[in-house]
């Protein structure tokens, strides 16, 4: 019996092993959330805590953002424009850069973005503090670490998200513009009409509609991986590295199936009773 | 008979499979202060987080005034941890708050006190570890010493019934040991709260002790009264002090701290 015990575990086994790990993870992450929820409707989210999260999303990312923007909607414009040329359908830039940007572009990279910077300074900040016995201190003073530390970091990323897509997608169109103009002699009112012209409301919102997933889940990675963090100071390293892995992987691949439901949405006709009722 | 104010009944615990406590029973009286003693890695931190609840025992039982906590709700202790303090091994303050708002941190959680009385509170619980003035430090601002200190500031803050502490003289010099170990007798005194030390420092043990009990392969194996057991020289103790290096006294190993702080207790 003492035999059997010593031989190695089958490759069944292991698959078996490494499978119940995945969905241990999977359901702590989605207990995590659920506290998380509850912790935020159960009490006020700390206000200062929440503010200067969002400060940290919003008004510190922005540079980041400004140069991935602008470069985006340049490059973008430079290679449609060349493309474009060869149907002799050049001056329609602006569509084609416009709906990309509000669509695609603009909310994917943004969220990459506040994924690579936010999200890794969550799962080091969380995790340093998890492995200096931080979140425990929390604990024993009789509060919970839920409301204190994770309430207020995926609220900043929900609301700040949404609001850095929309900075982004102008600053592309923008960027666009300047390309159209300086190389492909496309005047500025022309190209402002083409995009104004094509890309609709319910464009903008498929677009923007996504960033607060995402911005929800870049911020639940980040605490989540930080508050799972153990081993010291490389288990904060693998934190860190593990939160940009899941949420550039989980903003590409939610992208196509958020991206699809909105497609089956009828959300152009919900605008138009909602601007009926407006009026 | 009185009811102890933390009862720890057969209890187990293991990490990743590996059997950590192996039924602990340990029931503490009200007023004394209780130091556990073990070799590094023997369980102890682990055994005083279970008394606050930061850890669940996978079997027995733990009780506090005599009320079965055992499977208590986090909101549960949330509301109980008031009346507890507990002293990090390294501390544990909130690198991005200054000493102020870290020592304020439990007060401004359980209290709807004004600010003033608030500043007053942190700026007696200061005192009382002798570090006046220095509210507008920074953690990373301290010494190893003050940094334990400001910790003991922050677990009295609220003048709690029970303080534990975890490992409070690792990493610190003699000195500074000494003075910790002064600073929790007469914090004893002054609060009236029963406290529990975990350490394996003998010299701490035996300066601020009522009761000893001794922690080995998951177990309490010897239990009783600090001077009796001193005088007594039981040989569970003396094989902990002939076997195990990290209980020797301070003085004797020069390489002691860096020891100390690789152990999680």
């Amino acid at each position: 019996m003492a035999e059997a015990d010593d031989v190695p575990p089958g490759i069944l086994t292991r698959i078996g092993d490494r499978l119940l790990r995945s969905f241990g993870r999977v359901g702590d992450f989605v207990l995590l959330s659920l506290e998380t929820v509850r912790a935020g409707f159960r009490r006020r989210p700390p206000g200062l805590e929440t503010l200067r999260q969002l400060e940290e999303v919003a008004i510190r990312s922005a540079p980041l953002v400004i140069v991935t923007a602008t470069f985006t909607g340049m490059v973008l414009a430079l290679q449609t424009a060349f493309a474009l040329s060869r149907f002799g359908a050049k001056p329609y830039v602006g569509s084609i850069v416009g709906l990309a940007l509000v669509r695609e572009l603009g909310p994917v990279l943004a969220a990459l973005m506040v994924g690579g910077r936010v999200g890794a300074g969550y799962a080091s900040e969380i995790g340093s503090m998890k492995v200096t016995e931080q979140v425990d201190a929390i604990r024993a003073m009789g509060a919970d670490p839920i409301h204190k530390l994770v309430v207020p970091r995926v609220i900043a990323t929900t609301i700040g998200l949404p609001g850095l897509t929309v900075f982004a997608i102008l600053l592309g169109i923008v960027g666009g513009g300047i390309i159209a103009d300086v190389q492909y002699d496309i005047s500025n009112q022309f190209y402002a009409q083409t995009v104004t012209n094509t890309v609709r409301i319910d464009d903008f919102l498929s677009g923007v509609l996504k960033t607060f997933v995402f911005g929800w889940g870049i911020g639940m990675v980040g605490c989540w991986v930080g508050l799972r963090a153990d081993g010291g100071t490389a288990g904060v390293g693998r934190a860190t590295t593990e939160a940009v892995v899941i949420s550039s992987i989980g903003v590409l691949v939610s992208d196509f199936f958020l991206t699809k439901a909105l497609m089956l949405l009828p959300t152009e006709a919900w605008i138009q009773q909602l601007l009926g009722w407006l009026s | 008979m009185t009811v102890p104010v933390i009862a720890l009944e057969k209890v187990e615990k293991a990490f990743h499979g590996v059997p950590v406590l192996r039924g602990v029973d340990l029931a503490l009286k009200h007023g004394e202060t209780c130091t556990i003693l073990g070799g590094s890695g023997s369980g102890k931190s682990v055994c005083l987080k279970h008394m606050i609840g930061l850890l669940r025992p996978d079997a027995g039982r733990v009780r506090v005034d005599g009320d079965d906590v055992t499977m208590l709700s986090e909101e549960g202790w949330v509301a109980l941890r008031r009346n507890f303090g507990f002293v990090f091994q390294g501390a544990a303050l909130f690198d991005s708050l200054s000493v102020l708002e870290n020592v304020a941190y439990p007060i401004r959680e359980h209290m709807d006190w004004p600010e003033e009385r608030v500043r007053a509170q942190v700026a007696s619980s200061l005192e009382s570890v002798g570090l006046e003035g220095i509210e507008k430090l920074m953690p990373a601002e301290l010494s190893g010493g003050m940094r334990k200190r400001v910790g003991v500031a922050r677990a009295i803050a609220l003048s709690p019934r029970v303080i534990l502490y975890d490992e409070p003289t690792t990493g610190l010099d003699p000195a500074n040991s000494r003075r910790i170990g002064g600073l929790i007798q007469k914090l004893q005194h002054e609060l009236d709260a029963t406290s529990v030390v975990v350490t394996h420092d003998m010299d701490l043990c035996f300066e601020i002790s009522d009761r000893v009990a001794l922690l080995r392969d998951g177990a309490i194996v010897l239990e009783g009264e600090a001077s009796a057991l001193r005088d007594r020289k039981a040989p569970e103790l003396q094989r902990f002090l002939e076997g195990s290096e990290p209980l020797l006294p301070a003085w004797s190993d020069p390489d002691r701290n860096t020891q100390e702080n690789e152990s999680d207790g």
